[in-house]
Formats: structure tokens, sequence, C-alpha cells
């Protein structure tokens, strides 16, 4: 299983270094958005109570994990794009390889992006709503428990999506409510690490962890029965 | 392929329509569950709009209270767990039973979902001056609904239906695990909101209440069951027809075969 | 080794009931009409497309079960229309990739980029930058690591120059010399008879005809 999860996640970040997808279209939509929000959002309004941040900085950790997923979904997307595009699923079964496996080195791929996604936008959110980071070993967990949670999830429900022609249409929908929970604790957790106290974030980033480990789980026992036959 | 539990000889005697017979959906089991959950029903409404009394905090608001957490209780924790215990069956044994009784009880599910949103809403606008607050209860409804739509879309792909009700079977296990993930994560995160509960006066009130509430859930379960096996009924007559169609696109396919083929001396 | 079998594409019935015999080590050549259902004969017989009716056993795995199918799908070499190619990589690239995914000896590969005549120029060519011949042979080359025991062969010369061709036809006579079963379907009804096939006419998802000695 993970000498097949590794070869399956090694091909993908070649195809991502050669066809560089993501750093030319993913990561500028990404940036995008965040400059939308900002549009959006006048960055002179300033939260009223003690604290006197503006608006902008005070919901930049919502903003930034809203652009960390809506970019996650093109990278999903792509993951199995590559696959389905010339009957390589079909190869992939022929080959014998251990479909937890296939989960696996998905998972992994997709997290490895993840994580440079996360980088370049978390560090444009920095830049561009002016926040500052209180407790960073925190936010350090957030980002790496999330990463997995996105990815564990994300790729299972790609994965119910592949081979259909209306795919770029369901899977969004199919995975958006699912990750509603992650948002929401990576978005409470990051408000802690950047601006609250690092004792209400610990539990939403074990909450996160979890919630990774069930659709780890999840995909391993299940992938094979998506793959079936598709 | 087994039917039985559902009244199924009964199903497969009408099944085909033959020789005039009426197709229905309808037995003597679905006809006493109807005449159950109307009689229930009416008893509701005269219970909840005549018989019991206003609320102490909430005044007449709380009658909307015996429609709408019935219907939730109903969606929650009867409809997803059968379309929970369908999808496991439907990968444990493969029949076209567990499937269609695990999309049947999805689409009831997600119909009263829709009416518990709806009529939160309708408690919200003058409990709490807004149709919309981010209440826990009702945001993690919310989400779930979606959810299920979801797992609705994934039935109606077109697609090979072995491998369809594959997919939409895992998405009806996972989708339940993460419906509870979703509810507790709201709740966690709105903790402070505690959604109201009945405040009645004395306790003689209180029973007659607690006893209208009840009513609403036998009522509300009584038309669960019934729209439930309609559904599936209907669903197990489609799934006939389909099988029939094949019969004859069998037909068809081997007939192309000794018309076309060798009388054209081959390709 | 196929008894009624009916596959289903969606609710179409490709197979409508077919039966077919076939001995180890024997290379048949499957011909008749398009849409027939050739092709879903040979993604039946690779263990992909599902059986809806009727029994069939291909190299002794009984491909009404899950598991049986998934040991019957390592031993086949499905060459079809689709070549199952990542265009972002090189042909070399893919090459090994598959290779490793199969488990196949690494040193293979370089003897099968030689054979296909992918060794040279060609080796670092993006696959997305190849044309459709040079796909095929690439395609070809990744199978031929498998080694396979069945040969599963969809119309394998369509889209072929001359030197493409006769590397199908080397393709063919070395694995049925080594021992292996070959099903051709193609519609170079006597190209392939030349290397020794019977003939099995498919139409409607059926068998309809069998010949050794086809005119």
């Amino acid at each position: 299983m993970l000498r097949d999860a590794g070869l399956v996640a090694l091909k993908d970040l070649r195809i991502e270094w050669t066809s560089r997808i993501l750093t030319a279209q993913v990561l500028p939509f990404g940036l995008l958005v965040l400059i939308l929000f900002g549009f959006g959002i006048s960055p002179e309004r300033i939260v009223q109570g003690r604290d006197r941040r503006t608006v902008l900085e005070d919901v930049s950790p919502a903003l930034f994990w809203l652009a960390v997923l809506f970019s996650s979904l093109l990278a999903l997307g792509r993951a199995f794009a590559i696959e389905a595009e010339d009957g390589n699923l079909d190869a992939l079964q022929l080959a014998g390889l251990d479909p937890a496996g296939v989960f696996l080195g998905k998972m992994l791929a997709i997290s490895a992006e993840l994580v440079v996604l996360e980088l370049v936008i978390g560090g444009g959110a920095l830049l561009l709503y002016g926040a500052t980071i209180e407790h960073p070993l925190l936010l350090v967990a957030v980002l790496v428990a999330t990463t997995f949670a996105l990815s564990a999830a994300g790729t299972l429900y790609a994965a119910l999506g592949a081979g259909i022609r209306v795919r770029d249409t369901l899977v969004p929908l199919l995975v958006l409510p699912v990750l509603a929970p992650v948002l929401l604790g990576a978005t409470r957790a990051t408000e802690s690490a950047l601006y609250g106290s690092a004792s209400d974030g610990w539990p939403w980033a074990g909450f996160l962890g979890a919630f990774a480990l069930l659709y780890l789980g999840a995909g391993i026992l299940f992938f094979g029965s998506l793959l079936e036959e598709s | 392929m087994n039917a039985s539990e559902l009244d199924g000889p009964r199903v497969k005697r009408t099944v085909l329509g033959q020789e005039g017979r009426v197709v229905s959906t309808s037995s003597e089991l679905t006809r006493a569950l109807g005449v159950v959950a109307i009689v229930a029903s009416v008893v509701l409404v005269v219970l909840g709009l005549f018989v019991s009394p206003a609320d102490l905090f909430q005044g007449d608001n709380v009658r909307l209270f015996y429609l709408h957490v019935p219907v939730a209780i109903v969606a929650l924790y009867i409809a997803f767990t059968v379309t929970l215990v369908g999808s496991v069956m439907f990968l444990l044994k493969g029949s076209v039973f567990w499937d269609l009784l695990a999309g049947a009880a999805a689409e009831v599910g997600v119909l009263f979902l829709g009416l518990t949103l709806v009529t939160g809403m309708l408690w919200g606008r003058p409990t709490w001056g807004a149709y919309w607050v981010w209440d826990p209860r009702l945001t993690s409804t919310a989400v779930s609904f979606v959810l299920y739509l979801g797992y609705l879309a994934v039935r109606k792909l077109e697609m090979d239906p072995t491998a369809r009700s594959r997919r939409a079977a895992v998405l009806g296990i996972v989708g339940f695990a993460n419906t509870i993930i979703v509810k507790y994560s709201v709740s966690w995160w709105r903790g402070l909101h505690q959604g109201s509960t009945l405040k009645p006066l004395d306790s003689q009130i209180e029973g007659l209440m607690m006893f209208s509430f009840f009513v609403g859930v036998v009522a509300m379960m009584a038309v669960f069951a019934w729209l439930l096996v309609h559904r599936f009924r209907l669903a197990w007559l489609q799934y006939q027809v389909d099988e029939r169609q094949l019969e004859v696109a069998l037909r068809e396919r081997r007939s192309e075969g000794s018309s076309s083929g060798l009388a054209q001396g081959g390709i | 080794m196929l008894d009624g079998v009916v596959s289903l594409i969606g609710r179409f019935p490709a197979l409508a009931g077919i039966n077919l015999r076939i001995e180890a080590s024997e290379v048949i050549l499957l011909r008749g009409p398009n849409g027939a259902g050739k092709s879903t004969l040979l993604r039946l017989c690779a263990g992909l497309a599902p059986l809806s009716g009727g029994s069939g056993r291909v190299l002794g795995h009984d491909l009404g079960l899950r598991s049986s199918r998934r040991l019957l799908r390592r031993q086949v070499g499905l060459l079809g229309h689709k070549t199952s190619l990542y265009d972002e990589l090189s042909v070399e690239q893919n090459i090994r990739f598959w290779a490793k995914a199969n488990q196949a000896d690494p040193g293979m590969v370089d003897v099968v980029m030689d054979r296909f005549g992918l060794a040279g120029r060609l080796r670092s060519v993006k696959v997305s930058g190849l044309s459709a011949g040079q796909r095929r042979r690439t395609a070809m080359a990744i199978v031929v690591c498998r080694r396979p025991s069945l040969w599963l062969l969809d119309e394998p010369h369509s889209g072929l120059d001359q030197e493409g061709r006769g590397l199908v036809d080397n393709l063919v006579l070395d694995a049925a010399a080594a021992g292996a079963t070959v099903l051709v379907a193609s519609h170079e009804v006597d190209r392939v008879v030349d290397l020794g096939a019977r003939t099995v006419t498919i139409a409607g998802g059926r068998a309809i005809a069998e010949s050794p000695d086809v005119a």
C-alpha cells in the first residue's frame, strides 16, 4: 500500500511540476480571491470595541481559509482530470495497484500542493490584511491538521466524481458541505493563533486532526468501491 | 432482491400491470398507515392550535414546535439512519432492494429537512426577530440539507447503475458521519446560544404540551412511513420496468446479429 | 470460457449472451461490424466491464467475483482505443511509471523503448507532443513490459504506419510463441489470419460464427 502510495504521489507531483498548473493558475486564482475580498469589505472599516482592529484584519482568518478552500477545489478537480482523460483509471486497476495506496498517494500529492497554496496565500493575507501572528506554534499545528483534513476528505469526494461528465459542477456541491466543519474549525483556531488566546485554539486543532484521521480511514476503506467499474 | 419486508408479494403481483390490472403502489399496509397519518395529523392540529395552551415566554409561537421538532426528528434521526443502513447493506450484499430503500429514505428525508428549515425560520421571525439566526441547530440542519441534496444528485447521475449505486452508498455512509460532525462542530462554535425549550406554567399544562408533541411525533412518523413505502415501491416499479426494457433491448441486440452480421458478408 | 455472458454499458446490452471457448495459447481474430460488442468483450476479458448475466472464466478466474477479477487484471495486457498515458510526462517517464506500477522488470524499459523506436529523440518528448501513432507505440511498449498471459488488442493496427503495423504483427507472433493467448479485434482480416488466427465473428453482442478457415 505504501509503495503504491509513494509511486502515485511522486507521479502526481511530477506532473504538477512539469505542467505548472498550480503555480501558473491556481496560486494566482487564490491571490485574486484575497484581493476581491478586500474590494468587498472596505479596508477602512474598524471593529467596535477595545481592539480597534480593521474589519478586514478581524475576518482575515476566514478569508484566508475561504481562498484556500476555493483554490483546493481546482487542485482536486485536476488530480482526477489527469486520470480520467485517457483511461488511466482503468490502467491503474489493471496494474493491480492497491486502491488504498492510490487514495493515499493522491492525498499526499494534494497535501503537498495545499501546503504551497497555504504558504503563498497566507503570506498574501498577512500582507494585504495586515494581520499579525500571536501564537506561531498553534498556527503551524492548525495548518498541518487542516491540510490533511482538506486533502483526505477532498480526495475521497473528488473520486466520487471521477470519470463523470458533470464532474466539474458536481464535486464542489458534494465537497463543500463536507468541508464546512473544517472551515469552521480552521477559522476559529486561526483566529486564536492570530489575536486570541491559544487555549481556545488547541481544541479546534485537535478536532481538525480527528477529522483528518476519520476521512483517512474512510478513504482507505471505500476508495476501492468508488473506482470499481467506473 | 428481497422486497418482502415492505409487503413484497403484493408489489410483485401488481408490478407489471399485466392483463389490464391497475399498477398501484398502495396496499393494506399503506392504507392503514395513511389512516393513522391523517387521524394523527387532525388530532395534532386540534391539540396544537386549539387545546394546548400558549407558552409563558413564547406565546402562540410555541405551537409551531409541535410540527417543527417532530419533522426534524424524523428527518435527522430516522430517514438518514434508514439511508445509512441501506447503504451499508448494499455495499455488503449488493442487492437492489437496499439501494432503492436508501435512496427513497434520503428523498423523503430531504423533503422533511426542508420542512424543518422552513418551520424553523417561521418560528425564528417572531421569536428572534429574524428569519435566520446562526442558531447551531438551524445552521447544521442547513448544511446537512445541502449534503443530502448532493447525495440525491449522485443518484441521478448518468452512468453505470451498479457503479452509481456503489458511489451513492459510500456517500450515504460518509455523509451520515459528516452530519454528526457538522452538528457537533456547529454547536461547539455557537455553544452559548442554546435553543429554547418549552417553559410551561405548571406541570398539568406541561403534560398537555408534551402530549401534543408526542402526537406530532406519531403523526410525522406515520406520514414519513407512508411516503417512504410509496416512494420505495415507485422506485421498485421503475426498476422492474427497466429490467423489462432490458429484455427488449437484449432481444433487439440479438436480432441485430442475425440480420446484419453475416448476411452482409461481414465487414 | 464464456457462457451466455451479458454485459451492460449503462442500460445498453453490449454483450447479449455471448458463448465463446478459447483454448490457452490460441490466437483469435474477433471480427464484426462497428458496435458489435468487440471492445466490450475485450474489456470483459480484462476484468473491467461488469458481468451482468451468464458466467465466465478467464485464465481460470471467475468473472463474477470481484476478488478474482482483481487477480485476473494483473495478468492481462489490454491495448484499447485509449492509451492511458499522462500528457505532461515524457515518453520515458510514462513507461517507467507504468513499469513500476506493473511491477515489471526495470531492465525491460530500455529494451522495449529500443524495440518500439522510442529510444532516440522521442525519449524525452512530452506525450502531449506525440502523434497518434507514436502514442500507440508507447502504449504497446508499456503492455509488453507487463508480460501478460492474455493479450487483448483492440484495433491494434489502426493509425499506424507500415513499420508500426509490422511491430504489432511481431508482438502477436512473439506472444503466441511464448505461450500467451491473444485476442485481436480487427478489421484487417487477412493480416491477422496470416498470423495463424482462428476467426470468431461477433454481431449483435453474440458470437455468430467461428471458423478456422475463413474466406
